[in-house]
C-alpha cells in the first residue's frame, strides 16, 4: 500500500532579501484510501505544504524528510515526482500558450504510464471522463487554461487527476471559486478517484463547504506552520462552528 | 519572353512611391527610395529604420567599405520545365520593377552587384515541382539581385535556401501577372557567422496570390524587408514569418504592406521564439492603406515567445489608413515568456523539462507550420525546431 511519509518538515522562501521560514515541522502520514483534509486559516502554510511536496523551486526545505512508499521524494526533480505517483491540483492552473489540452493530456498520461496510451482507448477514456465533468468536448482543442474561467479550471484538473491516476492526490483549494453545482461536479470527480481505493487524498481548504461532498477520514488543523490539532470529521464541524481563533492566537504567540 | 511580362507596372510603382513618400510610413525613413547609395547618407544609428540595428555587425554592408571579394555566395538555380533562368547585366529591363531600395544597404546592393538572376515562368505555366535556388555563402562579401517574374496565371512554389557564411546584401523582385500564384518560401539557414541583409519586393497583378514564408534560423545578423505593392485590383498577399532567434543573434524583419489599389488583401503572420543572451528580433510591421485602396482587407500579427532570461524584442506594428471605405484593418502583436511556473506546470504533471519545452515551442509554431501548405517545407522546419531546441540551455 502506497504511503506518503512527511516527517519534521521545515520550508523557507527567500522574500525581500530575506529568509522566511513558512513550514515549521510538519508531521502527517496519508495512506492509500485515505483522505486528509488540511484546513486552516490563509498564510498558515497549507498551499506552501502542496507546492513543496510536489517540488516547486521557489520553496527550500531546510530539514526534515519525505518519503513515497520509502524513496527520498525531496531528491527527485518535480516530473520524477509526478512519475512516481504524487499529484497536485492546483489552486492557480496556469496558461500554456500553444499547447491543446489533447495533446497535453495525452504527453502527460504518457509520461508518467511510462508508454504512449493506446489511441482508441485513450480517445475513449478522455471523452467519458469529460462527460462524466460536465466538460464540452471542444475543450480538447482549446489550449490548456487558457482563457478558462474559474470553474473549468478545476475541472480540467480533476479531468487529469481522473487520468492520471497518481498514488498521492493533493488538492490544493480546489474549492475556492467555484460555485455549488460547479464544486458538486468536481467532488464527484475526486470521490470517483478515491472508490478506487487506490489514492490517497490530502485535500487542503480554507471552507469547510467542500467536507459535505468529500468526506474527510482525518481533518487537521494547519496552523503557523504546522499541524495545530487532528481529529475526525468532528473537527470540522468544531472549525465550521468556532473559526480558526483559537488556533491563530495560540500560533502568534507562539 | 514577351508573353511573360505583365502590364504597366512601371507607372504603378512609381505611383506608389509617389503617395507613399507623403505617409508617416514613408517619411519615418531618413531618405526616400532611390536604386543609388549615394542619396542615401551613411547610418549613425539613431534613424527610425536603423535604431535597432547593431550597424558595428553590419561589416561594412551600411556604410561602403565591404567591398565584394568575388567569392562570397555560390547560387545555383534549378528548376523545372516550364522555368526560364538567365544570368543577365545590370541594364537589363525586368531589374527593379517590382520596387526600390529604402534604405541604404539595399541601395548598395543594388548600386554593387554584377550580374543578376532572372527566373521567369511562362504565361499559364503550372509548375509541377518547386524552383529550388540555393544561396551557399562561402565566406566573403557579396551583392546580388535575384528577379522571380510569373506570367499571366502562372503558378510556382520557389524555394530559397541560404546557408554558409556570408556577409551579403542583395534584393529579390517578385513579379506576379494578373491570376498569377506564386508562393516563396525564403529560409536563413546560415552559419552564425554571416551577416544577411535584403529587401524583397512584391509586386502583385490583378486578381494574383503572392505568398511569402521567411524562415530565419541562422546568422550573426538577418535583416530582411519583405515588401509588398499592388499593380491592380484583386491580388491577395500572405506574408508568414518564422524565426528562431538564438544567443547573440540580431534577426530582423520589417514588413511593408502598401496598399495602394482596391480591393486588394493582405495577411501578415509573423512568429519568433528567442533563447539565450542577447538574443535580439525586432518585427515592424507597416501597412499602408492608401486613400486610393477602398475594400482593403488588412491584418497583421506578431508573436513572440521568450524562451529564457537576457532575449530581447522589439515588435512595432503600424497601420496606417487613409480611407474609411475598407473591409477591415488589424493588427496585434504579442510577446511573451515560457516561465518557471509553466514549467513547473507541465513538469508537475511528469513531462520532463526538456519535453516541456518542446511542446511549448512546437505548439507555438505548429498554426503557423500548418498555414504553409507545402509538406516537406512543414517537416523540414519542424526538424529544425527540434534542432534549435536541442542545442539550447
Amino acid at each position: 500500500m502506497a504511503t506518503l511519509e512527511i516527517r519534521d518538515l521545515h520550508v523557507s522562501v527567500e522574500a525581500d532579501n530575506a529568509t522566511k521560514e513558512i513550514l515549521k515541522g510538519v508531521d502527517l502520514t496519508v495512506k492509500q484510501g485515505e483522505t486528509h483534509a488540511i484546513m486552516g486559516p490563509n498564510g498558515s502554510g497549507k498551499s506552501t505544504l502542496a507546492y513543496s511536496l510536489a517540488g516547486h523551486p521557489k520553496y527550500t526545505i531546510t530539514s526534515g524528510t519525505v518519503t513515497l512508499d520509502g524513496e527520498d521524494v525531496l531528491e527527485m526533480s518535480v516530473d520524477e515526482r509526478a512519475r512516481a505517483g504524487l499529484f497536485l491540483a492546483m489552486q492557480y492552473p496556469v496558461e500554456i500558450p500553444g499547447v491543446s489540452v489533447s495533446n497535453f493530456l495525452r504527453t502527460s498520461a504518457t509520461a508518467v504510464r511510462g508508454e504512449a496510451p493506446k489511441l482508441r482507448t485513450w480517445v475513449k477514456e478522455v471523452k467519458e471522463t469529460m462527460a462524466q465533468l460536465q466538460m464540452d468536448p471542444a475543450f480538447a482543442e482549446r489550449n490548456v487554461n487558457e482563457g478558462f474561467s474559474g470553474g473549468e479550471k478545476k475541472r480540467h484538473e480533476i479531468l487529469q487527476l481522473e487520468l492520471l491516476k497518481p498514488k498521492i492526490a493533493i488538492l490544493d483549494e480546489t474549492d475556492s471559486g467555484l460555485d455549488v453545482d460547479a464544486l458538486k461536479t468536481v467532488s464527484e470527480g475526486v470521490n470517483r478517484v478515491r472508490e478506487t481505493g487506490e489514492v490517497g487524498t490530502l485535500l487542503i481548504t480554507h471552507y469547510t463547504r467542500i467536507l459535505k461532498y468529500i468526506k474527510p477520514d482525518y481533518v487537521h488543523v494547519f496552523a503557523n506552520g504546522r499541524i495545530a490539532a487532528s481529529g475526525g470529521a468532528e473537527l470540522a464541524d468544531q472549525l465550521e462552528n468556532e473559526g480558526y481563533e483559537a488556533y491563530t492566537k495560540g500560533g502568534a504567540s507562539a | 519572353m514577351a508573353e511573360a511580362q505583365i502590364s504597366p507596372v512601371g507607372s504603378t510603382t512609381a505611383g506608389s512611391i509617389a503617395v507613399a513618400a507623403e505617409s508617416t510610413v514613408a517619411t519615418r525613413m531618413s531618405a526616400p527610395p532611390s536604386f543609388d547609395v549615394a542619396d542615401f547618407p551613411v547610418p549613425h544609428g539613431r534613424e527610425e529604420e536603423w535604431r535597432f540595428t547593431p550597424l558595428e555587425r553590419l561589416r561594412g554592408l551600411h556604410d561602403g567599405t565591404a567591398v565584394a571579394t568575388g567569392d562570397g555566395v555560390k547560387v545555383v538555380v534549378e528548376a523545372p520545365s516550364g522555368v526560364t533562368v538567365e544570368t543577365v547585366g545590370r541594364d537589363d529591363a525586368r531589374i527593379g520593377k517590382a520596387g526600390t531600395p529604402v534604405d541604404r544597404v539595399a541601395a548598395q546592393a543594388y548600386s554593387s552587384f554584377q550580374h543578376a538572376s532572372v527566373v521567369t515562368v511562362a504565361k499559364e505555366a503550372v509548375l509541377s515541382e518547386p524552383v529550388r535556388i540555393t544561396v551557399h555563402g562561402e565566406g566573403g562579401v557579396a551583392y546580388g539581385h535575384q528577379v522571380i517574374e510569373l506570367g499571366a496565371f502562372a503558378e510556382a512554389v520557389v524555394v530559397i535556401d541560404h546557408t554558409g557564411d556570408a556577409v551579403l546584401a542583395a534584393n529579390v523582385d517578385y513579379v506576379l501577372g494578373d491570376g498569377a500564384k506564386l508562393t516563396v518560401v525564403s529560409v536563413q539557414d546560415w552559419d552564425d557567422t554571416a551577416v544577411h541583409v535584403g529587401q524583397h519586393n512584391a509586386l502583385v497583378g490583378r486578381d494574383a496570390s503572392f505568398k511569402s514564408i521567411i524562415v530565419t534560423f541562422g546568422g550573426d545578423l538577418v535583416r530582411l524587408h519583405p515588401r509588398v505593392a499592388y499593380a491592380a485590383p484583386g491580388g491577395e498577399a500572405e506574408l508568414f514569418g518564422l524565426y528562431f532567434t538564438d544567443k547573440g543573434q540580431h534577426q530582423e524583419h520589417r514588413l511593408l504592406v502598401d496598399h495602394n489599389t482596391p480591393h486588394c488583401k493582405s495577411n501578415a503572420v509573423y512568429k519568433g521564439a528567442l533563447q539565450g543572451d542577447g538574443a535580439h528580433a525586432v518585427w515592424i510591421g507597416d501597412v499602408l492603406i492608401q486613400a486610393a485602396a477602398e475594400g482593403t482587407d488588412t491584418y497583421e500579427m506578431n508573436r513572440n515567445l521568450v524562451l529564457t532570461d537576457g532575449a530581447r524584442v522589439d515588435s512595432v506594428p503600424n497601420l496606417e489608413i487613409e480611407t474609411g471605405e475598407i473591409v477591415g484593418a488589424g493588427h496585434a502583436s504579442a510577446t511573451g515568456r515560457f516561465d518557471d511556473e509553466q514549467l513547473f506546470y507541465l513538469q508537475s504533471r511528469g513531462i520532463p523539462a526538456e519535453e516541456a519545452r518542446r511542446l511549448v515551442v512546437r505548439g507555438f509554431f505548429a498554426e503557423l507550420v500548418q498555414q504553409i501548405g507545402l509538406p516537406d517545407v512543414e517537416a523540414r522546419l519542424l526538424d529544425k525546431i527540434e534542432t534549435e531546441l536541442k542545442a539550447s540551455v
